[in-house]
């Protein structure tokens, strides 16, 4: 077990991909965040609760989504649903989407799927923890990323959020 | 996460967890159905046939919609116009459709226990629409995610079934379901439409007065009279079994609190129910037609796993 990034570590790259938003984005009204469930939506709820502080009178619009019904490995394991609650529209909007590890690419391409159910978007970005590199199975790739890491197939990354750190087994 | 049974035949064979498994998840299927798209693509690989050798409206309309918003490719079969007239078995003709590489069958047949024969001979899912005086798993499903949805929760909750408790297969499911869930369950209605042991078989209370069922009550399932199951007479006359039992304004405001009124439909009004009643606030009708779309592809959801497959 290795530690990727401790509690201090993970709390400025919190605040790192928050920062990047703000810059890229001079208005956040325009923006959507877009919480993948069930483990991208701590890294969301952090996120969110950020740029609250970073531009109190420019509210984002922050959503969850779940991914089960558009999964390609239905036919192996049939998964859970959890809660989706996006109750506004996602029309012409810049949405991040947003999940904690970047793996194979597979979950975020579900996601993209189950996202232009709502809608369609202006733009769509990925915002990504952690991203594991060489692991990709799909052509995708995040453009806002807490950390880069190497690990090999047979390795897990967790994060761990009531510990508040990202530790690789 | 799995459903214990490969079919669904009757809510006999769920565990309570099953049940659980079945709710939450249509919990998911119904806020899909308010999305701009309302359709998901887990069962595009997926072929169904709705096997329907007696009339419906609600539950095939219902059952096909769950099929396409989840993008299964489906078969319509009605037995009538079919070569079931010129004397096809129920199995040759099932197998037939097999062979054109249908995966599941819902099915509705007037036989009790029609689906069950059909689940010991053919490899597919098999998802029971209504079999005879049998069951009603999908239409007790729907009733028990409505009374959740308006009540919060099962467990504790007082509920009447009213009517024709003996031909209802609506009746047998929705008691099989509300005791394992942990309700207290009522049945209501004249003595002839009452099966003699049922308070022992199922511990369940029985009461021949419309009046005081609806006092001890939260919910009130009105069952229909279903004339096309009686083939002696069981009460003298449509309008003495209104005057009796039929669900009327005056009767409900006669008892000092709100209850809630469900209906499986179709709906005779003024004979079990009256129309003042089905149209009012407290009915919650349209919303278990609503709900049962969601609850339909919940089931089709979880019993489309691989394992299930030829």
């Amino acid at each position: 077990m290795k530690t990727i990034l401790n509690k201090y570590q993970l709390q400025i790259t919190i605040e790192r991909l928050a920062y990047q938003l703000v810059e890229n984005y001079d208005d956040l009204s325009s923006v959507v965040l877009i919480g993948i469930q069930p483990r991208g939506i701590f890294l969301s709820d952090k996120i969110f609760d950020q740029l609250k502080k970073i531009k109190p009178d420019n509210p984002v619009h922050y959503g969850k989504m779940d991914i089960t019904f558009y999964r390609d490995d239905i036919r192996k394991e049939l998964h859970q649903p959890s809660q989706t609650n996006i109750s506004f529209s996602v029309e012409d909007k810049n949405v991040i989407l947003i999940d904690d590890v970047l793996y194979t690419g597979r979950t975020i391409r579900a996601a993209l799927d189950a996202l232009l159910d709502f809608g369609r978007p202006k733009k769509v970005e990925l915002c990504v923890l952690i991203n594991r590199r060489y692991s990709r199975q799909l052509p995708i790739q995040p453009d806002y990323c807490g950390k880069s890491i190497d690990s090999i197939i047979s390795q897990k990354v967790k994060v761990e959020w009531d510990r508040e750190e990202v530790v690789l087994y | 996460m799995q459903l214990s049974t490969k079919h669904l035949l009757g809510i006999k064979d769920l565990q309570l967890r099953d049940i659980e498994l079945i709710l939450s998840t249509a919990t998911e299927f119904k806020e899909v159905l308010q999305r701009p798209i309302k359709k998901v693509p887990s069962l595009r690989d997926t072929t169904i046939v709705n096997l329907f050798y007696e009339n419906s409206t609600r539950t095939r309309i219902s059952f096909e919609l769950a099929e396409k918003r989840l993008s299964a490719d489906t078969l319509n079969f009605t037995a009538s116009g079919s070569s079931v007239s010129k004397g096809e078995t129920l199995l040759d003709t099932v197998n037939n459709i097999l062979s054109m590489k249908v995966d599941m069958v819902v099915m509705r047949h007037s036989a009790s226990g029609a689906p069950h024969f059909l689940a010991k001979h053919i490899p597919a899912a098999i998802i029971n629409a209504g079999d005879g005086i049998n069951e009603h798993p999908t239409q007790a499903l729907l009733d028990a995610f409505s009374i959740k949805e308006k009540c919060g929760a099962l467990e504790g909750k007082k509920i009447v079934l009213i009517g024709d408790i003996m031909h209802s297969r609506v009746a047998l499911s929705n008691i099989y379901l509300l005791k394992k869930a942990g309700a207290e369950v009522m049945v209501a209605g004249p003595p002839t439409l009452i099966p003699k042991h049922i308070s022992k078989a199922f511990d369940i209370r029985v009461e021949y007065n419309l009046k005081k069922a609806l006092q001890w009550c939260d919910v009130a399932n009105v069952l229909r009279i279903q004339l096309e199951r009686q083939n002696q007479v069981l009460f003298s006359s449509l309008r003495e079994y209104n005057l009796a039992y039929g669900v009327s304004k005056k009767i409900l405001e006669s008892i000092n609190k709100e209850i809630v009124i469900l209906h499986p439909g179709p709906v005779n009004r003024g004979v079990e129910i009256d129309s003042d009643v089905a149209d009012s606030k407290q009915s919650i009708i349209l919303q278990q037609v609503e709900n049962g779309v969601a609850v339909r592809m919940a089931v089709l959801y979880l019993l489309s796993n691989k394992q299930n497959f030829n």
